[in-house]
């Protein structure tokens, strides 16, 4: 299928965009047909192309070992924002996850179906079975390894049935895999709600906050050399499932929704 | 007796060979080969009578438990003629043939084919074929059978024919066998014109019983090997086969066939059983078990594909079957997940998840009634069906929970200023983190019903704590503060 553009003009940034969706389309089956689904991060979905997350998709967020829950913590809020119906099939080695606080998180448990696996290989088929299955929200993964073949192999499960695939693995290096999007995921200092008064220790917790970094997206030019954006993801309300991203380095209006626009 | 023949020389060249056994502290013969009963060894004689006779005998210590596996799994295998198989004492079988005829030609072809096939596997054997149970029986054993012969009773013969055979032949005790012929009633004819009445007080109702059983004046059920389940569909083979791709092919048409069947009854199975029955008599069975009762060939059929590959061939598989071991009703259960619409995808994936991992590690979570954090929550089997959503309590989230919680509390070593106050700093693993804000306590005790360990008191205060990288933790302080002993810390759980 050919299509024609034309350029110039007030139209060039459709045009553009509109060839970027050819594009895609030929890059793969599944992944036009799938979509994307907005994250519910204005200033994210703004740095993603066709501003939200791909389905029929597989996305991986590295983080380092001790960060583990707050990497699951985003998983979770990705999820949520994404607000897909159905079951979530997450596959893990220990069900440590603990419904009262997915429930917190917003995340309904009753959604969830744990397979627990012993080895690498078990879960990645797991994986695989979860993303062929169509009617699933999402299938989420923690394998210790990720390679390019089973990461391949999930990709195309995915991009066959438009299944949501979320892959969370600690940072080892800069493998490649053949997921769609990286993001790492670090916890952040949260900060006192008045700029620059530092509150003392027994003052309580303040808002909760991800450091998320996206370094790999497919189908886009990074926006600098860093790479596509890094974002501080700040809880709005403790009891409720909303949150805002700001870029990184607008420290001063971190709990104000309004966003600085992404490049 | 044959089993250990199987492995042995031929019997002609090598010396007669006998089973010994210990009786009350003496040796016996358990049982004799076809040589021995020759030169007139016969079971129960003493094994220094029997080498007085025969100095040059070959012995074998007897195997009872062993005869009986080999037994049990000959019988097992005889469900290739017939369902219904029993084993009866040590060495005999029991088939109920009928209406297994109009799969071969007659009674007599099964029965030659059952003793023929039984031959080749190194067992000597004889068959009846009678109306009853215990004419079949009777023949069998005391009507001077040759070795792997059968003898087929037409209806109504049973009479005549068991007449001149001894009273044995009604399976009776032995001091039965004797009072009867002390009494002069050798043979099962004598018993014929005898009235009921005087029979009774000497010998209980066991002897007319018998009689009537025999003879089809009383009703007798063999009680199956296996439990009688009628959705059942077999295939027999017409040349074995042994290559993963043939016994899957065999597999999809009998899943076909039963499918059909089940659906015409509006029924789903919940547990399949497929029996492969391989030429040296072993069955290989694989059973699958499915979260919600289905009759889609598909599924079912991938689910026990996925199996095959445990199936082991040996020489060859000559005969398929399957069975559906539970049954329900389709649509009576719902898999209590949040999944209306999409039931109908994601229980085969359930199904199918659980059959590699194992049920017990397709988990979901369940909400329990308790105040302890690691009771509150459970993760139960996703083929449990006492957890559906119906008598489901509603998650609690009032308060802030971890998204991980550790199933053991972690001990952790802390440095707290005050006592009631949050810890300054604490070490996890061999790491320490230094506590930048924190929030608490938050006071759960034990439930009172329950006794709480010793020193504890049956409390915990938790708190919520932010290390310098924004980390957070859920710690607890067990018992109240005590100044005679150090407090004990936990790390408990993790937040996102």
């Amino acid at each position: 299928m050919a299509t024609l553009v034309q350029l110039g003009g007030g139209k060039k940034d459709a045009a553009l965009a509109a060839l970027r969706a050819t594009l895609r389309r030929l890059e793969g089956p599944g992944r036009a047909a799938a979509g994307v689904t907005p994250t519910g991060f204005g200033a994210i979905d703004r740095a993603l192309p066709d501003g939200g997350l791909a389905r029929g998709a597989l996305h991986e967020i590295v983080s380092e070992s001790a960060d583990r829950s707050a990497a699951s913590g985003f998983a979770i809020r990705l999820l949520v924002g994404l607000a897909v119906e159905g079951p979530v099939l997450w596959c893990l080695a220990d069900p440590e996850l603990y419904g009262p606080g997915l429930q917190r998180l917003g995340l309904a448990p009753d959604r969830l179906i744990l397979a627990r696996t012993r080895k690498d290989a078990d879960l990645l088929w797991a994986m695989e079975e979860g993303l062929k299955t169509p009617g699933l929200a999402a299938v989420l993964g923690e394998p210790h390894k990720l390679d390019l073949t089973a990461s391949r192999r999930l990709q195309l499960a995915a991009e066959r049935v438009g299944g949501l695939g979320l892959v969370l693995r600690p940072a080892d290096g800069n493998k490649a895999t053949a997921a769609v999007t990286r993001w790492r995921v670090a916890s952040a200092p949260s900060v006192a709600p008045v700029p620059g008064v530092e509150t003392p220790r027994d003052f309580g917790l303040m808002r909760g906050r991800w450091r998320v970094g996206l370094e790999r997206c497919r189908g886009t030019a990074p926006s600098d050399e860093q790479g596509y954006g890094a974002w501080l993801v700040e809880e709005n309300d403790a009891a409720r499932a909303v949150a805002v991203a700001t870029e990184l380095g607008d420290r001063s209006g971190a709990s104000t929704p309004a966003v600085r626009q992404a490049g | 007796m044959h089993r250990r023949q199987r492995s042995g020389k031929p019997a002609k060249e090598a010396p007669p060979l006998v089973t010994v056994a210990d009786i009350a502290g003496r040796r016996v013969l358990a049982a004799v080969d076809p040589a021995a009963a020759l030169v007139g060894l016969t079971p129960g004689m003493s094994l220094a009578d029997a080498r007085a006779r025969l100095p040059e005998l070959r012995l074998v210590d007897a195997d009872p438990g062993g005869d009986a596996k080999a037994l049990a799994e000959f019988a097992d295998w005889c469900g290739r003629f017939s369902p219904w198989t029993s084993v009866d004492g040590t060495d005999g079988i029991w088939l109920d043939v009928t209406g297994c005829v109009p799969l071969v030609d007659s009674e007599e072809a099964l029965a030659r084919d059952l003793v023929a096939r039984a031959a080749r596997l190194g067992f000597t054997a004889r068959a009846a074929v009678a109306d009853t149970a215990g004419a079949a029986w009777a023949v069998a054993r005391y009507a001077g059978l040759p070795s792997s012969s059968v003898r087929i009773l037409a209806s109504g013969e049973a009479r005549a024919a068991l007449a001149p055979l001894p009273v044995a032949g009604l399976r009776l005790p032995a001091e039965i066998v004797q009072d009867l012929k002390r009494l002069g009633l050798k043979r099962i004819g004598d018993l014929y014109g005898m009235a009921r009445a005087p029979l009774a007080p000497r010998f209980g109702e066991l002897v007319a019983r018998r009689l009537d059983q025999a003879l089809g004046l009383l009703e007798e059920p063999i009680s199956p090997r296996q439990p009688v389940v009628p959705r059942l569909v077999r295939r027999i083979l017409a040349e074995p086969i042994s290559t993963p791709e043939a016994i899957e092919h065999g597999l999809i048409q009998l899943m076909a066939l039963l499918c059909r069947q089940l659906e015409e009854e509006g029924l789903g199975a919940r547990r399949l059983e497929f029996a492969c029955f391989r030429v040296d008599a072993r069955v290989e069975r694989t059973a699958i078990g499915t979260s919600r009762p289905s009759h889609e060939p598909a599924h079912l059929g991938r689910l026990l594909t996925e199996k095959i590959c445990q199936i082991a061939p040996g020489f060859g598989i000559e005969l398929l079957q399957l069975r559906a071991l539970d049954v329900e009703p389709l649509a009576a259960r719902q898999l209590g997940l949040d999944a209306k619409e999409t039931d109908g995808t994601v229980a085969p994936l359930v199904d199918r998840l659980a059959n590699r991992l194992g049920a017990r590690n397709v988990l979901r979570l369940v909400p329990e009634n308790s105040h302890l954090p690691e009771r509150a929550a459970r993760a139960v089997s996703v083929l449990d069906g006492r957890h559906d959503a119906k008598h489901r309590q509603d998650w609690p989230a009032s308060r802030p929970r971890p998204i991980r919680l550790l199933t053991y509390p972690d001990p952790i070593e802390v440095m707290a200023p005050v006592p009631d106050d949050p810890p300054l700093m604490f070490r996890w693993r061999r790491v320490p983190h230094r506590v930048r804000r924190a929030e608490g306590p938050e006071r759960i005790a034990l439930e009172w019903w329950r006794e709480p360990e010793a020193g504890t008191d049956g409390i915990r205060d938790y708190y919520r704590v932010e290390d310098e990288a924004g980390r957070r933790f859920w710690l607890y302080r067990r018992g109240l503060y005590r100044p005679e002993t150090p407090p004990a810390w936990f790390l408990h759980g993790f937040f996102a």
